[in-house]
Parts: structure tokens; C-alpha cells; sequence
């Protein structure tokens, strides 16, 4: 089943005068538990590739359909919907809100879609034990250090149980065991649960665990290779 | 359900002494507003009082043709047989006292001084007269004293008189001729008023009425209400005679202009001070708008909507607005309170008869001007703290997130 699928997807960004084309035409379907690595040189395309499945942007031209939903012309509160609904991301830099706590921030997302405090409360629970922080659940971001603030933006990419989860760099500013240890989180809920995972990143460490690598270069898909992850 | 109040609090602890200052001007603002309109009301309630109870009474009963201006004794501008018509005027039921009174123009002579003044002759023993019965020294003149004058505190000490010191006094007399006489000085009152005090000195009426050449006539009769919402009736159940009829407001209009100015300029005062207070407000939502750009994308990003993230902004606001206004109308009322107690000291300010007010005054905060102030100041806050919660609501997601990398 397919989670994602674009067409002939164009994204143009100008600054002042000057026109950058980021995507070019890119066309692609990503399917249903997938664990996909873009890939590519920095200005290759994949951030901004990844920002559009994510409905954090919207393409010049072409189309993109999340979760069999086409998403042109939906207004920024129809996106935010789509996303709070179906989609969960992993920043590189970590992305917690400072004044809430790790427990807090999990919960963040099951608020907006409306969970009960029961629902709330069970649910935070399972996911920050599946990414071992439960003993950190009551501490701040700037108590944990970068690995343990991943985990627990893992935990909230995933508290509503999306369809896909979307991580930018998301090893980028961890050390290599910490790094490791946030793939093999996320490798793992992709096995368990068959969440549809889309990565964009140039770390080695992270191409290493994906089923699928997509390479990009020049704002086109230049490879898309399958193979048998980690 | 979001506790909005929740995060609010937290994002207003980050920079706390941020926060502080904010809350701190938002409560300046509101104790300065509110002690300006205590002021203003204490202002107004003491012109009124004070203008009513010494010059102009609830009602005055007048001849149709005597002006007010000229003091005249000449016999056809007065009110023949007074006390007769001021007793029946006494025995309606909203009337609290009605009293005769003479005028008269008149200089004060000691040694070689003379300073001109306003002669009034009273009934003494007339509640009316009640406001003069603060006495520095001496005693209030009684009804059959043939030569006893009081006078007022500042004219006293202008001329360097005391009890038991002899002055002259010239009068205008009803046939248009002066006449003159020595008069003893039986007391010195205050009403603490020295505009008023040093221009008008008391004699019992038919003294001031034989002086005058007035016969047994009076300036006018003036009244005292209980209730001075009831001047109206008791006005028109007085009309129809040769008598003229004023009504406490018609005698102040001048007062009743400058009251609706008052009000005009505190509009204007509390626009001007609530403007800039709220732009604080304001600027500091917008840094922490600006300041919390990434935030604002990861939030967008796992579906906050804009009018949850407006929510968001507009908590903080309300918080702000909360403590400032709640802190600021605590102090606003000390502050009110404690000069209400000591007044504020003013002095003599040169004001009319039309305008009197006292020398010391007395600021009055009233409710419905204590919460119309905290309501405009709240609705206001929340006002401005709009442009920078839609601001923040706006910000495309992948612009903010970008923006903070």
C-alpha cells in the first residue's frame, strides 16, 4: 500500500531576483513499513523533498499524495491536521520544546488529537519505555543530554501513531553510540510496528539500517535502490 | 484539551525578569490611571460639594430681575419679607434648610489697607450656615449682634487681624450712596477654601440689612435639599411667582462643562498611558514570538493549529495582563486610599466662585471607575497582544524551521 506518492514534483524557491530549483520533476512512491534513506550531496533536494511528504511545504508543481490524500490546495490548518493525524517527525536538531518536560512533549501530540488524560497517560508511558528514557520521563530537555532528547523525539514522532515517520539528519549531532542507538530504536518500532520510516541523510550509520536508499543529486532522483537493511 | 495556562506560565518563566518588567509597567500604568481618576473624581466631588455648600445651595430662590453679578441692594432687585417666604419654602418635605441671604458689596479698611469684599448677611442659627462654623478663633456672630463681623482666615491674616480688633467697613447701600462703619472682629473662620475665605465676610442679616439701607428684604433664599436629584420638583412646584428659580445645575454649569471635560481629558490620559503600556506588552510578546520561531514550527509541525498557537500567545498575554492589572489596582487603590485619608495640598488656586474648590483634595476612587479601568486595560492588553499571537500563527512551518537552524 502505498503511504506516499509523488508526481512530477517541482519545487522552485526564489530569492530576490534568483530562481533555485531544488526538485525537478521528481516522481516516487513509498510503500506501506518501508525504512527509506534519501540521500545526497548537501543542496541534493532531500530536505526539501522530505519536507514536502511532510506537508510542511508545498510543491511549485506536480503532486503529492500522503496517505491517498492529495494535498493541493489544502490550507495550513488541513495540513496541520494531515500531519497531526499521520505523520510524526524526527528533527536533526532536537526538537523538544524547552519548558515541557520529556513526558510532556510525548504527550504533546496525543493532546492535539484529542486523547483522553487515561489514553494520554498510557500510551507516553509505553512509548518513552520503548525508547528506554521512562526514568527521565519528569526531566526537561536541558537535563538529558542529545542522545536521550533523539530518543524522546522518537517517542513523540510516534505517539499517534502515524503512518510515516519523517527524520532530517536525525544522527547529525549525536556521538556514534548515541547515533546507533536511535537507529536501532527506530529500525525496531519500524519491525515491530510497521511504521513507514523516511530518512533524509548523508550519515552512513543511518543509510546502513535502510531497506531503501534514494539517492538524489541536482534536485532528481539519480538512484533508488532496495536492499536488505540491518 | 490543552491547558494552555499551563505552557503559558512556563514560557513566561524563561525570561523572568523580562516578565517582571513587563508586568511591572502594565502595573504602573494601571495604579498611575487609577490614581489619576481618583484624583479627577475627588476633584470634581469637591468643586461640586464645596461650590454648592458655600456658594451657590441646591436651589435659590431669586427676584426675577436681581443679577447675581452686581450685588445689588437696590430694593425692587431683593425678596421682600425673607424669612416669611424662606419658612414656607422650609416646610416642604425635600427641602433640609432654606435660609435668607443678603449681599452686598463692600471694602475692608484697617489702618491703611483696603482689600475689597463680598458682605453676606445670614440667619446664624441656619444649618446653611453650617460650613462657616469652623472657627480659628473667636466665636460664630449671633443674630442680634450689632457690630460683631467674622472673617475669614486668609483676610486675617492679610490684614493682620485678630478677635477683638476693630476694622471699617464701606458699603454700597440700596440708594446708591456708600456708607461706612466700624465693625469688631467676633471670629475668624476657615472653610478651607482660601479663594473664598478672603473675599466675603458675615454679617447677622439685619444687621447687613439695616447697613445696607435693605430694608427687610434679602438677596435670595438659599436652599439645601436632602436629596439634590429632587431640586427639579421642588424648582417647578416654586415657579410661577416674580421669584426666579436655579436649580444647583443651572447655577453650575461652568462646574457641569468642566466635569464632562474631566472625564474628555482622562479619556485622553488613560489612551496615552495604556498606548504605551501595551506596546510593552507587546514588544514583549513579539521577542518572544521571534525568540521562539523553532518552537513555533515543531509545534506547527505535529499539527498545532494557528488559532491554538493564538491561544497559546493570548494565555501568556492574559497571564501578564492578570498579574500587572491585579497588582496595579492593588497599588492604585493604596495609593488612593492613603491621599484620601491625607489629601493632596494644593493651596489657594485662584478659582472663581463659579469653581470652588477646597485647598487640600481629597482623591475618591469609585468602583465603576476602578473596574472600567481594569476592564480597558485587560481588553487592551489583550488587544495588542493580538498582531504579535497571529504573527506567530502565521509562521509557515518550514520558514520557521528554517529560520532557527
Amino acid at each position: 500500500m502505498e503511504v506516499v506518492k509523488l508526481t512530477d514534483v517541482t519545487r522552485v524557491y526564489k530569492i530576490g531576483q534568483v530562481e533555485t530549483r531544488a526538485l525537478n520533476g521528481v516522481s516516487m512512491d513509498i510503500q506501506s513499513g518501508e525504512f527509506t534513506s534519501l540521500v545526497g550531496p548537501s543542496g541534493s533536494g532531500k530536505t526539501t523533498l522530505l519536507q514536502l511528504i511532510g506537508c510542511l511545504d508545498q510543491p511549485t508543481s506536480g503532486k503529492v499524495i500522503i496517505a491517498g490524500k492529495e494535498t493541493a490546495g489544502l490550507n495550513r490548518n488541513q495540513r496541520a491536521d494531515l500531519r497531526k493525524g499521520t505523520i510524526g517527525f524526527v528533527f536533526q536538531f532536537f526538537a523538544l520544546i524547552p519548558t515541557l518536560t520529556a513526558y510532556e512533549n510525548v504527550e504533546m501530540p496525543l493532546l492535539l488529537n484529542g486523547k483522553n488524560a487515561a489514553q494520554r497517560k498510557q500510551r507516553v508511558m509505553d512509548l518513552l519505555e520503548g525508547v528506554g528514557m521512562i526514568e527521565r520521563a519528569r526531566n526537561r530537555p536541558d537535563q538529558l543530554s542529545g542522545g536521550q532528547q533523539q530518543r524522546v523525539a522518537v517517542a513523540r514522532a510516534l505517539a499517534t501513531d502515524p503512518k510515516l515517520i519523517l527524520a532530517d539528519e536525525p544522527t547529525a549531532n549525536l556521538d556514534t553510540e548515541n547515533g546507533e542507538q536511535v537507529m536501532e530504536i527506530m529500525k525496531k518500532l519500524n519491525q515491530d510496528t510497521g511504521t513507514t520510516f523516511v530518512f533524509a541523510t548523508h550519515d552512513p550509520r543511518v543509510i546502513k539500517y535502510a531497506s531503501r536508499v534514494v539517492t538524489l543529486k541536482d534536485g532528481v532522483i539519480e538512484k533508488d535502490s532496495r536492499a536488505n537493511g540491518k | 484539551m490543552i491547558n494552555y495556562f499551563k505552557l503559558a506560565y512556563r514560557n513566561l518563566g524563561r525570561h523572568r525578569r523580562r516578565t517582571l518588567f513587563s508586568a511591572l509597567a502594565l502595573a504602573l500604568g494601571t495604579a498611575l490611571l487609577m490614581f489619576i481618576a481618583a484624583f479627577f473624581e475627588g476633584e470634581m466631588r469637591s468643586a461640586m460639594e464645596t461650590t454648592i455648600r458655600l456658594n451657590s445651595g441646591h436651589l435659590q430662590v431669586r427676584d426675577a430681575d436681581y443679577d447675581l453679578d452686581k450685588l445689588s441692594v437696590a430694593w425692587d432687585y431683593l425678596i421682600e419679607d425673607p424669612e416669611q417666604v424662606a419658612n414656607q419654602i422650609a416646610a416642604l418635605d425635600q427641602v433640609a434648610a432654606a435660609t435668607p441671604r443678603l449681599f452686598a458689596s463692600g471694602i475692608v479698611s484697617v489702618r491703611d489697607e483696603s482689600v475689597g469684599v463680598q458682605i453676606m448677611g445670614i440667619d446664624p442659627a441656619s444649618a446653611a450656615n453650617d460650613p462657616y462654623r469652623t472657627l480659628t478663633a473667636g466665636e460664630f456672630i449671633t443674630t442680634d449682634d450689632r457690630d460683631g463681623i467674622l472673617i475669614g482666615l486668609p483676610l486675617a491674616e492679610s490684614l493682620g487681624l485678630g478677635v477683638g480688633d476693630k476694622l471699617t467697613l464701606l458699603v454700597n447701600t440700596a440708594d446708591g450712596d456708600v456708607d461706612e462703619q466700624p465693625f469688631t472682629v467676633r471670629g475668624i473662620f476657615t472653610t478651607g477654601t482660601t479663594a473664598y475665605d478672603k473675599g466675603i465676610v458675615f454679617l447677622p442679616l439685619a444687621k447687613a440689612q439695616a447697613f445696607s439701607g435693605a430694608g427687610n428684604r434679602a438677596s435670595m433664599i438659599f436652599v439645601l435639599m436632602h436629596d439634590r436629584e429632587q431640586a427639579d420638583a421642588v424648582a417647578a412646584a416654586l415657579q410661577g411667582s416674580n421669584y426666579t428659580v436655579e436649580t444647583w445645575v443651572q447655577l453650575n454649569e461652568l462646574l457641569v462643562l468642566v466635569n464632562d471635560f474631566s472625564n474628555a481629558y482622562l479619556s485622553i490620559i488613560n489612551l496615552i498611558v495604556l498606548g504605551v503600556t501595551v506596546t510593552v506588552i507587546a514588544n514583549t510578546l513579539l521577542m518572544s514570538v521571534l525568540e521562539r520561531t523553532r518552537e513555533i514550527g515543531i509545534l506547527s509541525a505535529i499539527g498545532m493549529k494557528g488559532r491554538q498557537i493564538v491561544s497559546l500567545f493570548l494565555a501568556e498575554a492574559t497571564l501578564l495582563a492578570t498579574g500587572g492589572i491585579a497588582f496595579g489596582a492593588l497599588g492604585g487603590w493604596a495609593i488612593s486610599a492613603y491621599f484620601a485619608g491625607v489629601g493632596v495640598f494644593f493651596g489657594d488656586l485662584g478659582l472663581s466662585s463659579d469653581m470652588l474648590l477646597q485647598d487640600r483634595i481629597y482623591p475618591y476612587l469609585t468602583l465603576d471607575a476602578s473596574v472600567n479601568l481594569i476592564v480597558t486595560a485587560f481588553i487592551v492588553t489583550l488587544l495588542a497582544s493580538l498582531y504579535p499571537a497571529r504573527m506567530a500563527s502565521r509562521m509557515e512551518p518550514v520558514e520557521a524551521l528554517h529560520k532557527a537552524q
